[in-house]
C-alpha cells in the first residue's frame, strides 16, 4: 500500500529528460539528413508537442510535492560532483505553462519557414531544435548552475541565426545584441557563484531557504535583475532589440520574442522574487516604474514606424514591459496575467512576424508605405491579420485581453497611477496596430499587385494562431488551474522568506 | 423560455460564423434571410421572456450563470446573464429594430460584392450589443461595449478602398478606445472598493455608503468618460459624423438606434452609483446640455442629409445625459426608447433616398422626391415630426418628459432644452423641406432614375414610423390621461436611487404648470417649423454652394466649429510627430551612443587582450572560460 509520501506521479523524471534531449538529437539527425531537414525538423518538432501534451495529460495540478508547490517529474542526479552541480530538473505548474508555450509555438516557428530556402538549411534548422533544448532545460532546471548554462546555451544557436541569415547590418546588429546579453549574464553568473558560497549548494531548495541580509539581497537582486531587464528588455536596456528583431529571418524574431525574451520574466518568478524578497519589495517600484515608462516610450515610437517588423519591435517592449509590471505587484493576478500574457504574448507575436514573412516572401519588403490594398487580393489573409491586429490591441474575447485586464487591475491594486499610465497601452496599442492595419492591408491597390492569397502550408501557421487567440481569451482557465498551485507557493515562499528574515 | 435565453445572443453569434465561412458564392437572398431570421429569433424569444416577465406580481431579476471565464483567488467572472427591465427592454429595441434593419438591408446592399460580409458584422454586432446588455457584470458589459466598437470600425471601413472611410474607422476605434480605458479604470476602481464586479451586488452594497463618497465619484467620473467616448458626446464626439461613411443602414443601427446609446445604458444600469455622486450628475447634466445644443447648431448648416442625421442624433443623446444628469434615469430611457424608432427610420429613409439618387447625399441636389418616392416621404415625415416633438408622436412625450424635469430643476434650464428642441425641429424641417419639396435640383440623369425603393426597404420603413407614433405611449403622463407605465415598470431597477433620495423633496409641477409648458413648447416649434416651411418651401431657399462665401458665423457652423482641425493639430499629429522626435532625441542621440560607447571600450580593449581577433564568439568562449574558472577557483578556495 502506498502512502500519500511515496505515490507514483505519472509524470515521471523520464519524461522531463525526454522534453529535454528529443530536440537536441533530432537536430543532430537534421545534420545529417540534410536534404530533409525541414520535414524532420517539422515532425520532431510535432512529436515533442504530442509528447508536450502527454506530459500534461500526466500532470497532476492538485499534486503538493512538500517542495516547491507542485513541482514533478523529477531527475536529481550529481553531475559535475567538484562544484556540486547537479543534474536537477522538475517541473510545476509554471515550468510547465513555459514549456507548453516552447513547444507549441516551435512547430508553427518551423512552419513559418515553410516556403522559404535557407543555404545551409540543415545547419539552420539543427540550430532551431538546439534552441529549443535550450529554452526547455531553462524553464525547468532547479539546480542554478544548471540553470545558468542553458541560459547561455540559448543564446548561441540564435546568435549564429541571425548573424548568418540574418538581413543589413547583421554583423553590427549581432555583436552589440551579443555584448548586451553577456554583460548581463555575467553578473549574473557573479551573483551565481556568489549565492553558491553562501548556500553551498546550486539547488534551488537550499537558495530558497538563505535567508540573505538585505544589503546583500539588494545586489544581487541588481545583478540578476539586469540580465533579465537585459533579456526582455526593459528600458533603458532595450536599445538593442529593435534592430535585432528587425534585422533577424523572421523564425529568429519569432523564437526570440515569443519564447525567448520570456525567459527573463520567468527568471524573475523562479529566482528573483523567492531569493530576495526584501530587495524586491524595496524596489519593486522602481521596477515597475521602467516597465510603465517603457509601456508608453515604446508604444509612442510603435506608432511612427514606417518598418512593419520595426512596428512589432516595439509593440513587442510595450506589451512585455506591461507583463513585468504586473509581476512586481506581487499579488496573485498580477502573477496570473503575467503567465497569461507571455503566453497570449508569444502566440500573438509568431502571428504578426509570420504577417511580416508574408510580406517579406510576396513582396520582398516589410516597409508600410510600399504596401496597402492586400485586402483587395487576399481577403482570407487580411481576416486572419485583422483577427491578430486585433488580439494584439487586447480585445475582449481574444487571448490578451484576459492577460491585460489582469495586469491592470493588479496594477490598479499597487497604485491608481500605474495603472492609468500602464492603461495608455489600450489607447497607444489601438493607434499602432490599426495604423499598421490600414497602412499595409486596406486603401487600393497599387504596389502590391499579384499578391496572392495564404497557401496551405501559410494557413497551416495562421489558422491554429487564430484559433489559439480565441481560445485562451474565451476560455483562460486551463493556463490559471495549471499555475494555481505554483502562483500561490511563491506568494507563500515570499511571505515566509519575508516573516523569517530580519 | 428563460432556459432558452443563451439562445439570444448565440443565434446572432451562429449568423456571423455561417455568413463568414460560408457565405461567399452562396446566393444573397438566402443569406440575407439566415441573417435576418438570427435576429427575428431572438426577438421572439425576448418577447416571450418579456411578456411573463411584465405579468410576474414581484419582476423578479432572471439571473443565469453559464461558465467561468476567470477565477483566480476572490477574482472571479462568470458568463452569466441577467435579465431585468432594463435589459429586457434594450434586448425588445436591439432585436427588434435589428431586424427591420437587416431586412432593410437586403434590398439596399443588394449590389454590393461584400454581401455576406456585411450580413456577418451586422450579426455579430447585434451579438455583442446582446452582451453589452444581457451581462450581469460590468465585465460583460465592457465586452461588448468593446466587441460593438470592433464592428462599428468594421462597418465604418466597410467600403475599404476608400482612404477617407479607413481614416473614420480608425478615428472611431480610437476615440471610443480612450473612452473605454476611462471605463476600465472606472470598473477596476469599483472592483477595488466592492471586490466583485456583478452590478447587483455592487448596487447593494453601494446602499451602504454616503452620497458624496469620493471613491465613488472617481469611479463614476471614469465610468462617464467611458460613456462620453461611446456616445459621441462632447470632447468625444467627433467621430459619429465620421462614421456616416458607413453603409446607411449602419448608420441607422449602430450609429444612431443602438450602440451609441450604450453610455446612457451604462448610466442607468449603475444608477445608485451615480446618485450617489452628485457631482457627476452635475458634471453628466452639463455635457449633455451643452452637446445637446452645440451639436444642434452644427446641424442647422450642414448640407450632407446624413451628416444632419448624425449631429441630431449627437444632440439627442446630449438629451438623454443631460436627463441623466437631472437624475432623470427613466426619462432618459424613455428618449432612448423613442429616438430608437424614430432616428433608426430617418436613416433608413435618408438611405432609401440617397438609393433613389444614386448615392447622391447632399440635399442641396435633391428636391421634389415627394412624388417619386410617396413612401419615404410619408415615413421620413412621421420620423420629422416625431423628433421635433409633436404630439402624439413619440419624441413629444419623451421630449416632454425630460422638459419636466429640467423645469422642475430650474426653469433656466427648461428654457434651454426648449432653445435646443427648437433648432432640432428647425433642422430638420429645412432638411425635410429641401429633400422633398421643391424643384428636383439634382442631373437629369439622377431624375431619370427616381424611384420608390423595394419592399424589402420600404416595409421596414411603415414598421418604424409605426412605431415612432405609438412608442410614446408606454409613458404617457398623468395629465394627459396615461398612467406613466414605463416609470413604474422602472421603480425596481431603480430602487436604489429611491432609497437614497428618501426623504429628499422632489419639487413637483402642478398640471396647470404641465399644461402651460407642454403648450408652451408645442406652439414654439410648430411656429419654427412654419418659419422652416416659409424659408425652404414657400420661398425656395436653397444653402449656399461649397464655393459661395458665407458670414463669418455661419461658415463656422458649416465648418463644424472646426473641432476637427483643432483635434488634428493639438493631438493627432503631434502625437505621431513625438513619436519620431523621441526616437531621434532619445534612442539615436542617447541610448545608441551609450550603447556604442560601451561597445567601442569593449572593442579596444579586447584589442588590447588580443582575444577577439578570432570573432566575437571567441569573445564569447573567453567569457564562459573565466566563469567556470572563477567556480573552480571559489571552489578551490573554500575547500
Amino acid at each position: 500500500m502506498q502512502t500519500p509520501d511515496t505515490i507514483t506521479l505519472p509524470l515521471t523524471g523520464m519524461i522531463t529528460v525526454a522534453l529535454l534531449a528529443f530536440p537536441f538529437i533530432s537536430g543532430l539527425l537534421c545534420l545529417f539528413i540534410p536534404k530533409q531537414a525541414k520535414q524532420v525538423a517539422l515532425v520532431s518538432t510535432l512529436i515533442q508537442a504530442i509528447l508536450t501534451a502527454y506530459a500534461i495529460y500526466l500532470f497532476n495540478i492538485n499534486y503538493r510535492s512538500g517542495f516547491l508547490a507542485n513541482m514533478q517529474g523529477i531527475v536529481d542526479q550529481p553531475w559535475i560532483t567538484q562544484l556540486g552541480v547537479k543534474f536537477f530538473v522538475g517541473l510545476d505548474g509554471i515550468s510547465m505553462l513555459m514549456v507548453i508555450l516552447t513547444n507549441f509555438l516551435l512547430p508553427l516557428i518551423v512552419l513559418s519557414t515553410w516556403n522559404r530556402e535557407f543555404k545551409q538549411s540543415s545547419l539552420f534548422y539543427f540550430l532551431m531544435l538546439f534552441m529549443q533544448s535550450a529554452l526547455v532545460g531553462v524553464f525547468i532546471s532547479l539546480d542554478v548552475f544548471l540553470y545558468y548554462i542553458f541560459w547561455e546555451l540559448a543564446l548561441i544557436p540564435i546568435y549564429f541565426i541571425v548573424l548568418i541569415w540574418g538581413g543589413e547590418n547583421r554583423i553590427r546588429i549581432t555583436f552589440k545584441f551579443f555584448i548586451y546579453t553577456l554583460s548581463g549574464s555575467l553578473l549574473m553568473l557573479a551573483a551565481i557563484i556568489w549565492l553558491y558560497l553562501q548556500a553551498g549548494s546550486f539547488s534551488i531548495g537550499d537558495l530558497y531557504n538563505l535567508r540573505l541580509d538585505l544589503s546583500s539581497q539588494r545586489w544581487v537582486f541588481w545583478a540578476f535583475f539586469a540580465a533579465y531587464a537585459i533579456k526582455i528588455p526593459l528600458l533603458p536596456f532595450h536599445s538593442w532589440q529593435p534592430d535585432i528583431y528587425t534585422t533577424a529571418p523572421n523564425a529568429g524574431a519569432m523564437l526570440l520574442s515569443g519564447i525567448m525574451l520570456k525567459m527573463g520574466i520567468y527568471s524573475i518568478l523562479r529566482w528573483i522574487l523567492p531569493i530576495t524578497p526584501q530587495a524586491v519589495l524595496a524596489y519593486a517600484d522602481v521596477a515597475i516604474i521602467m516597465a510603465i515608462v517603457g509601456v508608453v516610450y515604446a508604444s509612442w515610437i510603435a506608432i511612427g514606424q514606417k518598418d512593419f517588423k520595426r512596428m512589432i519591435a516595439w509593440s513587442s517592449i510595450a506589451h512585455v514591459g506591461l507583463i513585468t509590471a504586473g509581476v512586481f505587484t506581487l499579488t496573485q493576478v498580477g502573477f496570473q496575467g503575467a503567465l497569461v500574457q507571455m503566453v497570449a504574448h508569444g502566440v500573438n507575436v509568431v502571428g504578426l512576424f509570420f504577417v511580416a514573412e508574408i510580406f517579406l516572401s510576396r513582396l520582398n519588403t516589410t516597409q508600410m508605405e510600399n504596401l496597402g490594398g492586400i485586402r483587395q487580393l487576399a481577403p482570407v489573409f487580411a481576416s486572419t491579420f485583422l483577427i491578430i491586429t486585433f488580439a494584439s490591441a487586447a480585445l475582449p474575447l481574444t487571448n490578451s485581453f484576459v492577460g491585460e485586464f489582469l495586469l491592470l487591475n493588479a496594477l490598479y491594486e499597487t497604485s491608481y497611477w500605474y495603472a492609468a499610465i500602464g492603461g495608455l497601452t489600450v489607447i497607444l496599442g489601438a493607434v499602432y496596430m490599426l495604423r499598421a492595419y490600414k497602412a499595409t492591408m486596406l486603401g487600393d491597390v497599387q504596389q502590391v499587385a499579384g499578391f496572392a492569397d495564404l497557401s496551405l502550408s501559410e494557413k497551416m501557421v495562421l489558422f491554429p494562431v487564430v484559433a489559439l487567440i480565441v481560445a485562451l481569451g474565451v476560455y483562460p482557465q486551463f493556463i490559471f488551474n495549471l499555475t494555481d498551485e505554483s502562483v500561490k507557493f511563491l506568494l507563500f515562499q515570499i511571505d515566509q522568506h519575508l516573516a523569517t528574515t530580519h | 423560455m428563460e432556459q432558452l435565453a443563451w439562445l439570444i445572443p448565440v443565434l446572432p453569434l451562429a449568423g456571423f460564423l455561417l455568413s463568414i465561412f460560408f457565405g461567399k458564392g452562396t446566393s444573397k437572398n438566402i443569406i440575407g434571410s439566415i441573417a435576418s431570421l438570427m435576429i427575428l429569433v431572438p426577438f421572439i424569444l425576448t418577447v416571450s421572456i418579456f411578456i411573463p416577465f411584465v405579468n410576474s406580481v414581484d419582476h423578479e431579476p432572471i439571473r443565469i450563470v453559464f461558465l467561468e471565464w476567470m477565477h483566480i483567488a476572490s477574482l472571479s467572472i462568470n458568463y452569466s446573464i441577467q435579465l431585468d427591465q432594463l435589459s429586457l427592454m434594450m434586448m425588445l429595441v436591439i432585436t427588434g429594430v435589428g431586424f427591420l434593419i437587416h431586412v432593410y438591408s437586403v434590398g439596399y446592399m443588394h449590389d454590393d460584392e461584400n454581401f455576406h460580409k456585411f450580413f456577418a458584422y451586422l450579426n455579430l454586432f447585434v451579438f455583442f450589443m446582446l452582451i453589452l446588455v444581457m451581462g450581469s457584470n460590468y465585465i460583460l458589459l465592457f465586452v461588448g461595449w468593446e466587441g460593438v466598437g470592433l464592428c462599428s470600425y468594421l462597418l465604418i471601413g466597410f467600403w475599404y478602398k476608400n482612404p477617407e472611410y479607413n481614416k473614420a474607422a480608425n478615428k472611431a476605434f480610437i476615440m471610443n478606445r480612450i473612452g473605454d480605458l476611462g471605463l476600465l479604470l472606472g470598473i477596476f476602481l469599483l472592483y477595488l472598493r466592492f471586490s466583485t464586479f456583478e452590478f447587483n451586488r455592487i448596487a447593494f452594497e453601494a446602499l451602504q455608503i454616503d452620497p458624496g463618497d469620493p471613491l465613488i465619484r472617481n469611479a463614476t467620473i471614469l465610468l462617464f468618460i467611458g460613456a462620453i467616448g461611446k456616445s459621441a458626446q462632447l470632447p468625444l464626439f467627433t467621430w459619429l459624423p465620421d462614421a456616416m461613411a458607413g453603409p446607411t443602414p449602419v448608420s441607422a443601427l449602430i450609429h444612431a438606434a443602438t450602440m451609441v446609446t450604450a453610455g446612457i445604458y451604462l448610466i442607468i444600469r449603475s444608477n445608485v452609483l451615480f446618485t450617489l455622486a452628485p457631482f457627476t450628475q452635475e458634471i453628466i447634466m452639463v455635457v449633455g446640455l451643452v452637446t445637446a445644443i452645440f451639436a444642434a447648431t452644427i446641424g442647422l448648416k450642414q448640407n450632407d442629409i446624413k451628416k444632419v442625421l448624425a449631429y441630431s442624433t449627437v444632440s439627442q443623446l446630449g438629451y438623454m445625459f443631460f436627463a441623466l444628469g437631472l437624475g432623470a434615469y427613466t426619462a432618459a430611457y424613455f428618449h432612448l426608447f423613442t429616438h430608437a424608432f424614430f432616428k433608426a427610420l430617418l436613416f433608413l429613409g435618408s438611405g432609401s433616398v440617397i438609393h433613389a439618387m444614386g448615392g447622391e447625399q447632399d440635399i442641396r441636389k435633391m428636391g421634389g422626391l415627394k412624388k417619386y418616392m410617396p413612401i419615404t416621404h410619408l415615413t421620413f415625415a412621421i420620423g420629422t415630426f416625431a423628433i421635433a416633438g409633436i404630439p402624439p408622436l413619440a419624441g413629444f412625450f419623451s421630449k416632454d418628459q425630460i422638459l419636466a424635469s429640467a423645469y422642475a430643476h430650474n426653469p433656466i434650464f427648461w428654457v434651454l432644452g426648449l432653445g435646443g428642441a427648437l433648432l432640432t425641429a428647425f433642422y430638420m424641417f429645412r432638411l425635410f423641406y429641401l429633400t422633398f419639396y421643391g424643384s428636383f435640383r439634382g442631373t437629369h440623369d439622377q431624375e431619370h432614375h427616381l424611384h420608390e425603393s423595394p419592399k424589402t426597404m420600404t416595409i421596414p420603413l411603415i414598421v418604424l414610423a409605426v412605431c415612432s407614433v405609438v412608442a410614446g405611449f408606454v409613458n404617457v403622463p398623468e395629465v394627459l390621461g396615461g398612467n406613466h407605465w414605463l416609470d413604474r415598470f422602472f421603480a425596481d431597477i431603480l430602487a436604489g436611487t429611491t432609497f437614497i433620495l428618501e426623504g429628499q423633496e422632489h419639487a413637483h409641477l402642478s398640471q396647470t404648470l404641465e399644461y402651460i409648458l407642454m403648450a408652451v413648447s408645442v406652439v414654439a416649434v410648430l411656429s419654427v417649423i412654419f418659419y422652416a416651411r416659409i424659408r425652404y418651401n414657400k420661398n425656395g431657399h436653397v444653402p449656399a454652394g461649397d464655393g459661395e462665401s458665407i458670414p463669418g458665423w455661419q461658415k463656422l457652423l458649416v465648418d463644424k466649429y472646426r473641432i476637427d482641425e483643432l483635434y488634428d493639430a493639438v493631438v493627432a499629429r503631434p502625437v505621431v510627430t513625438a513619436s519620431s522626435w523621441i526616437q531621434k532625441i532619445f534612442e539615436t542621440n542617447f541610448f545608441d551612443r551609450i550603447v556604442n560607447g560601451v561597445g567601442q571600450v569593449v572593442i579596444l580593449s579586447s584589442r588590447t587582450v588580443r582575444f577577439l581577433q578570432t570573432g566575437n564568439v571567441g569573445f564569447y568562449v573567453f567569457a564562459m572560460a573565466i566563469g567556470i574558472l572563477a567556480i573552480l577557483a571559489a571552489n578551490l578556495f573554500l575547500n
